[in-house]
């Protein structure tokens, strides 16, 4: 994608995000909600001070971000991981349990709960992946599947092995500092996650854009049986790969909302990252760098109903309608783009 | 030892019941080459609609618009994947999200944000003269609430009608070969679009048995991933309307392990047992390979 499409992109992504918010207060005001006082819970809960923007927008994009970097790298693959939510569960139960269960000296804990998050995620998607090339399992059964195994065992290990020692809660004990993320600006709740994850999405698309490796996998996604024959590539390899890669990145999501957030485990730790990520990577046209634009807009959307639930009692469930809306235009306006329904031209000019 | 078994079979079939109407709306759809991940949306439509028109209309109506819940939301995604011709994975997703989301946001609206636990009109057993007095299977098989047997009904009624009638010889060509099916005449996007609405409307009876006949209430997102198991099933089943039936009874039985394994006197935590059926639904997915073939057309934009 060249510097121009970026642009352009980066306006259709700001478009949306306007968009997706006065479709939400649409919704609100048929509901009969106060309109206005919903969009002041909403524009004040995003944006409407500093530690709105630092603790609200920011820390709700992060895992958005890497959950949609997992995503990205999937579906660019040819790969319809809908698993992220039970990757990224996992990764968050791997990164409680280590970051437990290691003491030592410096930053050994940290580095051992993102570890073994991202273990983790890779260990839930490389299940999908080997069942995939071993038997053949449709990529979206076995993902949502396993999903809801990891929904499941989350359930359980916070009543069991991982719960807090007075057995009370249905949640883990909290990490301890050693294995918690540094916050970012002090006062907020800002943490190196967010930074984490800006980063892993401009190493991404170099990466995808420069890289041998990521030639290979851009050339699989986009017609595999050309890239194996014409490209030597060996595209059940790179399938895999990705994958695993896929389930790496949601496992980290999961780690880092764990050591950054919560710094603890329990049963309803995301509400739903893994599947808002779809349209995280969508809108950002599955461009790496531009999952930090669309992580941003559904971050700030998703602070922005918290607040709206808080201050105007208006449920904040409705973000997963407007989500759901989102997904439809963008998939609308993708297929309308390559029939040439916003052009004059047949639709075998724009293939 | 029989209570136990009893138990088991009873709950087994009470599980299997509104996975087998989802899976069984799932095979028309797919027999049509339509897949529909938003199937889940569906479920949880249909359990809100039952919920609504329960309160006021009585468990008939509620069913009734269970189905009609279901078929609504399969129709808007119809139109997108059908008609318009958008990638049926991802507009499905949508549609799953619009289901659990709307259904979540509708409830807390109009029953409170607390979500106090209603009560709606249940559909009780009903008892099956003679049957339901043999031992063991008496009680499991033929004490069950009437939609089990509309279940049971329809798997003959469904087989019939694919392959014994001239619209189920339609509906599987526009599956297989949807070029040369409308070469024959066929209304291929007419008929894609009514097998998706048919599927959604099961997958919405699918919810109205979880609130109607089980649970005797609401809560979000109770459909608890059983149209994706319902999809999972269809695979299993191998796109045959006895299979999906099958395929729910077997899936059922997994669940429903957890009263024998403790007749037993085995332990195992709670949630591993939930965790078990999706499982062995993996595993048997392995296994499969091979046996039975996808509609040849499935995922495909329509051509």
């Amino acid at each position: 994608m060249t510097r121009h499409r970026w642009t352009g992109r980066l306006l259709l992504i700001a478009a949306t995000g306007g968009v997706a918010a006065l479709l939400l207060l649409a919704i609100v005001a048929l509901a009969g909600y106060d309109a206005p006082r919903a969009l002041g819970a909403l524009a004040g809960g995003a944006f409407g001070s500093l530690d709105a923007v630092l603790s609200g927008t920011l820390v709700r994009a992060t895992p958005l971000v890497l959950a949609g970097l997992a995503v990205t790298l999937a579906f660019r693959a040819g790969v319809l991981n809908i698993g992220a939510e039970g990757q990224l569960l996992a990764g968050a139960a791997a990164a409680t349990a280590a970051g437990l269960a290691v003491t030592g000296p410096g930053p050994l804990p940290l580095v051992s709960a993102l570890t073994a998050g991202i273990a983790g995620g890779a260990v839930v998607a490389g299940v999908a992946a080997w069942l995939r090339a071993r038997f053949g399992v449709l990529d979206v059964i076995s993902t949502l599947m396993l999903n809801s195994v990891a929904q499941f065992v989350v359930a359980w290990l916070v009543r069991g092995p991982l719960q807090e020692p007075l057995r009370i809660y249905p949640q883990s004990a909290s990490l301890a500092a050693a294995a918690r993320l540094p916050v970012l600006v002090p006062g907020s709740r800002l943490h190196l996650g967010w930074l984490m994850a800006v980063v892993l999405a401009g190493v991404g698309s170099w990466w995808l854009a420069r890289t041998a490796a990521g030639f290979r996998l851009r050339a699989t996604g986009l017609n595999p049986l050309a890239a194996a024959s014409a490209g030597g590539v060996a595209t059940g390899r790179v399938t895999a790969w990705a994958f695993v890669g896929s389930g790496m990145l949601a496992g980290l999501a999961g780690a880092v909302e764990v050591t950054g957030v919560t710094y603890a485990l329990y049963e309803n730790l995301s509400p739903g990252y893994g599947f808002t990520a779809i349209a995280v990577a969508l809108l950002a046209g599955l461009e790496p760098v531009l999952v930090i634009a669309t992580g941003l807009v559904f971050g700030a959307l998703e602070a922005g109903a918290s607040a709206m639930q808080r201050d105007a009692g208006v449920p904040s469930v409705l973000v997963a309608v407007v989500e759901a809306l989102v997904i439809l235009l963008l998939v609308l306006a993708e297929r309308g783009r390559q029939a040439g329904w916003w052009t004059r031209r047949t639709p075998e000019a724009a293939g | 030892m029989a209570d136990a078994l009893t138990g088991f079979l009873e709950a087994a079939v009470r599980t299997a019941t509104p996975l087998a109407f989802a899976a069984m709306g799932e095979t028309i759809a797919e027999r049509a080459g339509v897949i529909n991940v938003g199937l889940e949306g569906c479920v949880m439509a249909g359990a809100f609609g039952a919920l609504v028109a329960a309160g006021a209309g009585g468990v008939g109506a509620g069913f009734a618009t269970s189905a009609v819940a279901g078929a609504a939301l399969a129709a808007l995604f119809a139109l997108c994947v059908v008609r318009l011709g958008t990638d049926q994975i991802i507009t499905g997703t949508a549609m799953t999200l619009l289901g659990l989301g709307g259904t979540g946001a509708l409830y807390r609206t109009w029953y409170g944000a607390g979500g106090a636990a209603l009560s709606v009109p249940t559909a009780g057993p009903m008892a099956v003269p003679g049957l339901s007095k043999l031992p063991v299977v008496g009680p499991a098989f033929f004490s069950q609430p009437v939609v089990t047997y509309l279940a049971a009904l329809l798997v003959p009624v469904l087989w019939w009608f694919l392959y014994r009638t001239h619209a189920g010889l339609a509906l599987r060509a526009v599956g297989e070969a949807p070029e040369a099916a409308r070469a024959a005449g066929v209304a291929t996007a007419r008929l894609r679009t009514l097998a998706v609405v048919a599927g959604g409307a099961l997958g919405g009876l699918a919810g109205g048995t979880l609130v109607l006949a089980q649970a005797g209430t609401f809560a979000e997102g109770m459909s608890a991933g059983r149209g994706f198991v319902a999809i999972a099933i269809v695979v299993l089943g191998r796109w045959h309307p006895v299979g999906a039936a099958l395929g729910a009874l077997v899936f059922g039985a997994a669940t429903a392990l957890q009263f024998l394994i403790q007749a037993m006197g085995w332990t195992l935590p709670y949630q591993l047992f939930l965790a078990l059926p999706y499982v062995l639904t993996l595993g048997a997915l392995a296994l499969a390979r091979g046996r039975g073939r996808p509609p040849a057309a499935l995922g495909q934009a329509s051509g």
